[in-house]
């Protein structure tokens, strides 16, 4: 960013990046696109932080033996792992960052409705992220990212609270978030930006936060109960001062698996947006896309016991879980088919943008399809704690998520930064990034499925060729990360100057300045067509 | 907007509130066997509701935020129901008397 400060003279045009300077324009802005920067700029720290866990984990699998690191340093390692990944990057990834700096200018909105709780959700996030940082620094973690009880509560040694608290805190980043986007689209919509005009990114965010408002108290308060206890011995969890271990994972995953949504609705959002545009085709089925979001925070709700099949939970309880969450694919597929019947004779184009896109809907595709071998009563049995597991929720996360992360921010990066990135190393990590992932995540479902369990630094010889292959595949992904790093960072300064609209595409957002203004419009737009109305716009230069 | 509630709505529910502190004290002294539990939560849950309802202006706001303050509340009962469900039927087995 500072690249950007220090040359005024390169955008000519007042813009949001050069309204002010100095540290305290941005640490106490208002504007929620200086915000998404700030949130940009953490989350991106923390993944780099979670990255570099996971290859100390691809490195001490290349042999069978655990060599490289001891058995508790190797527990610490998944979890930390897992707490940076999933709170610290892959909740607050897309609503922070791109649901921040777009919904307000796709709704046709000055800024959030509460521009200053805006800001503080960054500070919140900041305190849990030291938090979680001061629990790796002091010594770190084992329990895994899920925190179980009673080892969590009564056995483990390690910075058990400091973590907790730290996901605690972040939490509330999480809600007032959502809390700011839900009051926005009500009451901030441009006239004429009907529910049925709404960009289909700007329904996905709006289902997320509501599962970020309903549903991340619960883990709050789990984590609390589960202080208290480690504290002052208070008997929830522990069945011997007379609690129930397998409460602590209902409540856990009452918020636990709708985070998978939350981790996973934006960036279907980004998808429903980057799709049309580069078919150069109105959206196939807007209403059905819009309703699945819906449909998907609300059921995705009812499903969190395919979590605890075999710890002993009653076998009815069971059945009616692995039930709904069959049910819950439903929603899913039906954005899938969406996006493929929108793609049919379309004018395809195969930018960055659109071959991320790509790599989300086949990766998504596999993630959601194996979560229904693990939604199946007795193949869960047998697959409960093996790689396979591992391998079905980053074909989600990562396959998912990460990649629609990352298809998003090359898709908006010229109207973020007014710069565009150099496209032929954009097609090439967004190649290295899908050859990446497959190679690392693919082999883990076969030595699931063959019974390799998960969460061990040692494992059986004949597994040894697959994991060779998952740690060189975590190699290629990582270059996949780093060259965006790099040319992001490089095309602040030598990018070439994007234009308004580089990608002709429709949506407000696309009608401002790149970079756009301090309050992104100069007149309240009124909108008087549907979303995706690229059929019309195609026509018009036609003829 | 909204429409001004009276000051002695505010002193009445104080009040109340206040009685139903009491009430909570004086129904502990008394052993009511698994009742113990059940009062003292009703007395909470009424205190809690009439909080919401005035001091918390949800009585004179928008349907909206009545949709909202409901959809919380719905959302709990979704973690308390399916939980119970669990151990509740964690004991039954086949063929056993509920079968
Ligand atoms: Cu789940």
């Amino acid at each position: 960013m500072s690249t950007v400060l220090q040359d005024p003279q390169t955008t000519e045009t007042p813009n949001y990046l050069n309204a002010e300077y100095g540290w305290k324009s941005w640490l106490l802005t208002t504007d929620h696109k200086r915000i998404a920067l700030l949130y940009l700029i953490s989350i991106s720290v923390m993944f780099a932080l979670g990255g570099v866990f996971a290859m100390l984990i691809r490195v001490e699998l290349l042999t069978p033996e655990g060599d490289l690191v001891n058995s508790d340093t190797y527990n610490k390692l998944f979890t930390m792992h897992g707490v940076v990944m999933v709170f610290f990057f892959l909740v607050p990834s897309i609503p922070a960052t791109l649901g921040n700096f777009l919904i307000p200018m796709m709704i046709g909105a000055k800024d959030l409705a509460f521009p200053r709780i805006n800001l503080l959700s960054w500070y919140i996030y900041v305190a849990g992220a030291l938090f979680a940082i001061a629990a790796i620094v002091m010594g770190g973690v084992d329990t895994g990212w899920t925190f179980y009880t009673p080892f969590s509560s009564t056995y483990s040694n390690t910075f058990v609270i400091t973590a907790a608290v730290g996901v605690f805190i972040s939490g509330f980043s999480s809600i007032t978030t959502g809390l700011n986007f839900i009051v926005t689209i009500h009451k901030m919509r441009a006239p004429g930006m009907t529910w049925g005009r709404l960009p289909l990114f700007v329904w996905a965010n709006y289902a997320t936060s509501l599962i970020q408002v309903l549903g991340t108290p619960v883990v709050a308060i789990t984590l609390a109960l589960l202080a208290l206890e480690r504290g002052f011995h208070i008997g929830i969890f522990d069945p011997a001062i007379g609690g129930d271990p397998i409460l602590f994972q209902h409540m856990f995953w009452f918020y636990s698996h709708p985070a998978v949504y939350i981790m996973i609705l934006p960036g279907m959002g980004v998808i429903s947006e980057v799709v049309p545009c580069f078919s150069r085709k109105g959206i196939f089925g807007y209403s059905f896309i819009a309703a699945s979001s819906l449909g998907i925070a609300i059921v995705g709700f009812l499903v969190w016991g395919h979590h605890l099949f075999v710890t002993g939970m009653s076998m009815y309880a069971g059945l009616y879980f692995s039930l709904l969450s069959m049910l819950v694919a439903v929603p899913s597929a039906i954005k899938v088919f969406n996006w493929t019947a929108t793609m049919y004779r379309g004018s395809i184009s195969y930018a960055t943008p659109m071959l991320y896109a790509f790599g989300f809907i086949g990766l998504f595709t596999i993630g959601g399809l194996t979560g229904l071998f693990l939604a199946t009563l007795g193949v869960d049995v047998h697959l409960t704690d093996t790689y396979f597991v591992i391998a079905h929720f980053h074909y989600v996360m990562v396959g998912g998520m990460v990649v629609a992360y990352l298809g998003g921010l090359h898709f908006w990066w010229p109207k973020i930064t007014g710069r565009m990135y150099p496209e032929g190393w954009g097609k090439f990590s967004a190649l290295l990034v899908f050859v990446g992932f497959n190679v690392t995540f693919f082999p883990q479902f076969i030595t699931g499925y063959l019974g390799q369990p998960r969460r061990y630094h040692a494992y059986a010889p004949e597994f040894q060729v697959l994991n060779v292959m998952s740690t060189a595949g975590a190699s290629i992904l990582a270059l996949g990360y780093i060259i965006p790093l790099i040319y992001f960072i490089w095309s602040l300064r030598y990018g070439k100057p994007a234009g308004n609209n580089p990608w002709g595409a429709t949506g407000l957002e696309w009608t401002t300045q790149s970079p756009p203004t301090t309050f992104n419009f100069d007149v309240t737009p009124i909108v008087t067509e549907e979303a995706y109305a690229y059929a019309k716009h195609e026509e018009a230069h036609v003829g | 907007m909204h429409s001004v509630t009276p000051v002695r709505t505010y002193v009445l529910i104080w009040v109340v509130l206040t009685i139903m502190t009491f009430v909570t004290y004086g129904v502990a002294q008394i052993d009511l066997g698994p009742f113990n539990i059940v009062i003292a939560l009703a007395i909470a849950a009424f205190k809690m509701t009439l909080v919401i309802w005035f001091f918390m202006h949800v009585r004179t706001d928008s349907p909206l935020t009545k949709l909202f303050v409901f959809a919380g509340f719905f959302w709990m009962a979704i973690l308390f129901v399916f939980t119970l469900g669990d151990y509740v039927s964690r004991a039954w087995m086949p063929g056993g008397k509920f079968w």
